[in-house]
């Protein structure tokens, strides 16, 4: 059994002016549907990446799977429990213990008034748990210093506060990690040293970790298994090998297209066309077909469910 | 690996906080060293009154009426007695007026901010946090307030407390009413900015990772948030203290607020002006020059405060 | 070469603080040619783009230059004051920002902030200004341009807005075009739009490009050359596909090793253990040697060697001949 499963996850967002201004403006409410429908599941002890551009929905479906954002439609499941419809307290506790997140910014993500070893032991010391000595024990695993628990987060480098974020998502001893954009404030050196920490990890404690994350190679060197978003629409789900080297939606080809590479000097190719459309007024049909070379008539009528396709998974009416 | 790794000491809060880069700003600021010097001098002088007056003017027993009106410095005609600051028509050391006068103008300054603190702090975490009706009810109910200046409305509470309070119960009960007052009419602001900075921390990344492992609200409000929302509060305490005394001053000038039982240095100045043009000019002179020097004190380092702890002008 | 359109030589730039005086800059020297566009990568605090901001003048107080000269179409301008640094901001040098929002001012049109710049800095009508703008947004790229002059920046995408700003850098023909991490803010496929713009535009005008990026990717596409900087220094300096395939110095090797690529699998990523030090905690000798799997006792001891005029590496023992100690 899948340790995550996603089931028509669907999240809608009311971005309506206040009501007065509508009023005098006569405009109609206005709902942005930032996830539409995406299914996917999540092996234990494997790493999940959604990659997509901004607007794509990847963050929201983060904070549904931690339980930051309530679905406006269908289920999340962990161990087969649906946080946001379970009333049984235990379970629901026992459930949010088992996930963690870290998050994008590393200035952002820590209390600036606390000191490290309270903000690492925050997620058990809420639970009542005993966190004598846990703090230092979790520094040392993730590279820092049993002295560095007194200090505060401003005398630490970004780097080594996406450490104390790990440290601090470590504490409660979870099974799954969502990782929200985890390398994209670090520099390149520090990234590297990041990335091999998450996996090292991963291998020692039989994490689970959902990647979120815009860059297409990280992704490439940390997955198991990569799902395409545009637009809050998964449009393209496949083991890394078969993503990169045989993507099948256009969409994903367009942007490995685009991604710069580093062994192409003074590459010269078409950019591609055409930007993300406004999420509040999507496309009909396929959200992608404005832009891709090969839409015809039933792009534009009907929106194409996920099917199998040589070992991948993709929905688009013509990919073959 | 040891299982349980030295104890390091942590550097105290204390000694972090005099080398921060607040201390040094302070420390290389004339305006804000002699300024903190002036208030903290008048605080102690304040606190410490009953030690450097020459009597309690209070205290009938210690009054001599043959004292009354001595200029500052000169031998009283009938006593011989000299005051450094002359006396009153009662015979009261107006020395030792101020610094009793000084002492109930602070108390009761110090404890309306701190009433509006509390009160402006809490509206304003909740509206900030919290959203929804709860942030519009607090808010409009702030807007409203804002429409009056602050001292109709210490007046109109002032009024309404007089009111229904028996007469003898009335002087005792005029400090605390007219804390209430200057208090009510000044959490606004505290609201506001308190509202404000918490909107910018509630979406912080910090924020959500206490909301992921199950805190509450009123844990992430008081631990994660109020920490963070303090700055700008200590600012606008600092700076609304200054308002407060001069608040105070004001209602007690128009004889609304201390009664001449326990005259804080608006009284004083009241009861001076009356003998400004018969010649007794000391009377009012030296109170009014005091809650000047206390209000600029109190006001420049309110300024400086809100420079130094300004993230972008650094 | 003939003449470089911009030539920096020997820049250093100083701040002074409590604890001491910074260098964020310190020492550089580099010239850019006509029609090149020249990478200047580094992580955050490399100082690249206080070397860029050193070149325009817009170092934010105390900041300051303390040595060196730049020169852009050989007149000398780190000396220029107030009113003459404007006259050539603009003119001579064109600026395109990591913020393509904040660099334009949300009241006004864009066709007036564009008609504008071109105004004060080029000896033209008004309504050849404004057929000038209409050219310029024409030439970045946006369709319809007769019509979008007359929107404001918020009715633009991120992407239009970056092309907005290249056409107001572009917009009165410098010869020189400083772009500090222009598409750091975008998306991957507006990422590569733009970047195929900047090339094009360098190309068809024989504008000198300086491209401030902490993106290798980016930089093997679109520059020429490329220039490595590492607290405030440059380490090295040659044509891209040189720098990038053979690194000579350790730090370009290592931060080439970090970057995750297809072809590497699922290996371990390569890392530079450690961190950029501080600015007031620069140590002894060559700043990478902490870090560097090669340093020998004269690192440590002794400031890396300067540059050549040119190009290469400045270490002691420069790759590929280096061993590395145990």
């Amino acid at each position: 059994m899948a340790l995550v499963s996603v089931e028509h996850l669907t999240r809608i967002f009311d971005v309506s002016k206040p009501w007065l201004n509508r009023m005098i403006e006569r405009r109609k409410k206005a709902f942005l549907t930032a996830v539409s429908d995406v299914s996917f599941e999540i092996e234990e002890k494997t790493v999940y990446s959604l990659v997509g551009e901004s607007g794509s929905g990847k963050s929201t479906i983060g904070k549904m799977l931690v339980g930051l954002l309530p679905p406006s439609d269908g289920s999340v499941k962990i161990r087969d429990i649906n946080l946001a419809r379970e009333t049984d307290a235990a379970k629901v506790d026992a459930v949010r213990a088992d996930i963690q997140m870290i998050f994008q910014d590393p200035f952002a993500s820590l209390n600036p008034r606390w000191r490290v070893r309270d903000i690492i032991v925050e997620p058990v010391a809420a639970r009542g748990g005993e966190t004598k000595g846990l703090a230092e024990k979790l520094l040392e695993q993730v590279g820092l210093s049993a002295r560095d628990a007194g200090k505060f987060p401003h005398e630490f480098s970004g780097g080594q506060r996406q450490r104390i974020c790990i440290a601090r998502a470590l504490a409660s001893e979870p099974r799954l990690i969502v990782c929200d954009e985890p390398t994209s404030a670090l520099d390149v050196s520090v990234q590297a040293q990041v990335l091999n920490l998450m996996s090292d990890l991963k291998d020692d404690l039989g994490l689970t970790y959902l990647f979120i994350s815009h860059d297409l190679t990280v992704v490439q060197h940390i997955s198991d298994r990569v799902g395409v978003l545009y637009l809050g629409r998964l449009v393209e789900e496949a083991t890394p090998e078969e993503l990169f080297d045989n993507p099948k939606h256009p969409y994903t080809q367009m942007l490995l297209a685009a991604a710069p590479k580093l062994g192409e000097f003074g590459r010269e190719v078409p950019p591609p066309v055409g930007e993300i459309p406004d999420p509040i007024n999507p496309p009909s049909g396929c959200a992608y077909h404005p832009r891709c070379p090969l839409a015809n008539g039933r792009c534009k009528a009907e929106r194409p469910q996920m099917r199998a396709l040589r070992g991948a998974k993709v929905a688009c009416h013509l990919a073959t | 690996m040891t299982d349980s790794p030295l104890p390091v000491k942590d550097p105290s809060r204390l000694s972090l906080w005099w080398q921060s880069d607040f201390m040094y700003a302070f420390k290389r600021s004339p305006v804000a060293i002699s300024s903190f010097c002036v208030a903290a001098l008048l605080v102690l002088a304040a606190v410490c009154a009953p030690l450097i007056a020459t009597h309690d003017p209070f205290d009938p027993a210690t009054l001599n009426l043959m004292n009354g009106f001595s200029a500052p410095m000169t031998p009283n005609a009938f006593t011989g007695e000299t005051f450094w600051l002359g006396t009153d028509d009662q015979g009261r050391d107006v020395f030792s007026t101020i610094l009793y006068g000084l002492r109930i103008s602070l108390f009761v300054g110090a404890a309306a901010v701190l009433f509006a603190m509390v009160l402006g702090i809490t509206l304003g975490l909740l509206a900030g946090y919290v959203g929804g009706w709860t942030e519009t009810i607090i808010m409009r109910v702030a807007d409203v307030q804002l429409t009056f200046p602050a001292i109709l409305v210490a007046m109109l509470i002032f009024g309404i407390a007089k009111g229904i309070t028996p007469v003898e119960y009335r002087d005792q009960m005029a400090i605390w009413v007219l804390i209430i007052a200057i208090g009510l009419s000044d959490w606004v602001q505290f609201a506001r900015v308190v509202r404000g900075a918490t909107l910018v921390e509630k979406n912080k990344e910090y924020v959500q990772a206490a909301r992921l492992i199950g805190r509450t609200s009123p844990a992430i409000m008081l631990k994660h948030i109020l920490p963070n929302v303090l700055s700008p509060v200590l600012v606008i305490a600092t700076i609304s203290l200054a308002l407060a005394i001069i608040a105070e001053a004001t209602l007690s000038f128009l004889g609304v607020g201390a009664p001449p039982t326990q005259p804080s240095l608006g009284t004083l100045i009241r009861i001076g002006q009356g003998f400004l043009f018969s010649g007794e000019w000391w009377i009012l002179l030296f109170p009014a020059v005091t809650l000047l020097t206390l209000a600029l004190s109190v006001n420049l380092l309110g300024d400086w405060l809100r420079d130094a702890l300004n993230p972008r002008l650094r | 070469m003939s003449e470089p359109i911009l030539s920096i030589r020997n820049l250093t730039v100083e701040i002074p603080t409590r604890q001491g005086i910074l260098r964020p800059v310190n020492g550089v020297s580099y010239d850019i040619g006509r029609g090149e566009i020249l990478g200047v990568v580094g992580e955050s605090g490399a100082g690249k783009s206080m070397a860029g901001n050193a070149v325009i003048g817009l170092l934010s107080p105390p900041a300051r230059i303390a040595e060196g000269e730049i020169h852009v179409n050989g007149a000398r301008i780190d000396q220029l004051k107030g009113d003459a640094m404007r006259r050539l901001r603009g003119k001579e040098i064109g600026m395109v920002f990591q913020d393509p929002l904040t660099s334009l001012n949300p009241l006004l049109r864009i066709g007036d902030q564009l008609t504008e710049t071109i105004l004060a800095h080029l000896p033209l009508s008004r309504s050849q200004a404004e057929e000038r703008a209409v050219q310029a947004l024409d030439e970045v790229g946006i369709p319809g341009a007769a019509e979008r002059v007359n929107s404001y920046p918020h009715e633009f995408s991120g992407g239009m807005r970056q092309r907005v700003v290249i056409a107001l850098a572009l917009c009165a023909e410098p010869s020189l075009i400083i772009a500090d991490e222009p598409t750091t803010a975008l998306d991957v496929s507006v990422q590569a739009q733009i970047i195929a713009l900047l090339k094009q535009l360098c190309r068809n005008r024989g504008t000198a490009v300086m491209l401030i990026t902490h993106d290798m990717g980016v930089i093997a596409e679109a520059a020429d050359r490329v220039a490595v900087m590492y607290a405030g220094k440059l380490v090295e300096l040659g044509p891209v596909r040189e720098v990038l395939t053979t690194p000579r110095h350790p730090y370009t090797d290592g931060l080439m090793g970090s970057t995750p690529l297809a072809s590497r699998g699922k290996d371990r990523l390569h890392q530079i253990p450690g961190a950029m030090p501080r600015l007031d905690s620069l140590p002894q000798g060559c700043a990478f040697h902490p870090r560097c799997p090669y340093a020998q006792a004269q690192c440590k001891a002794d400031p890396a060697p300067k540059l050549n005029e040119g190009e290469g590496a400045a270490c002691w023992f420069p790759l590929p001949h280096a061993t590395k100690v145990a």
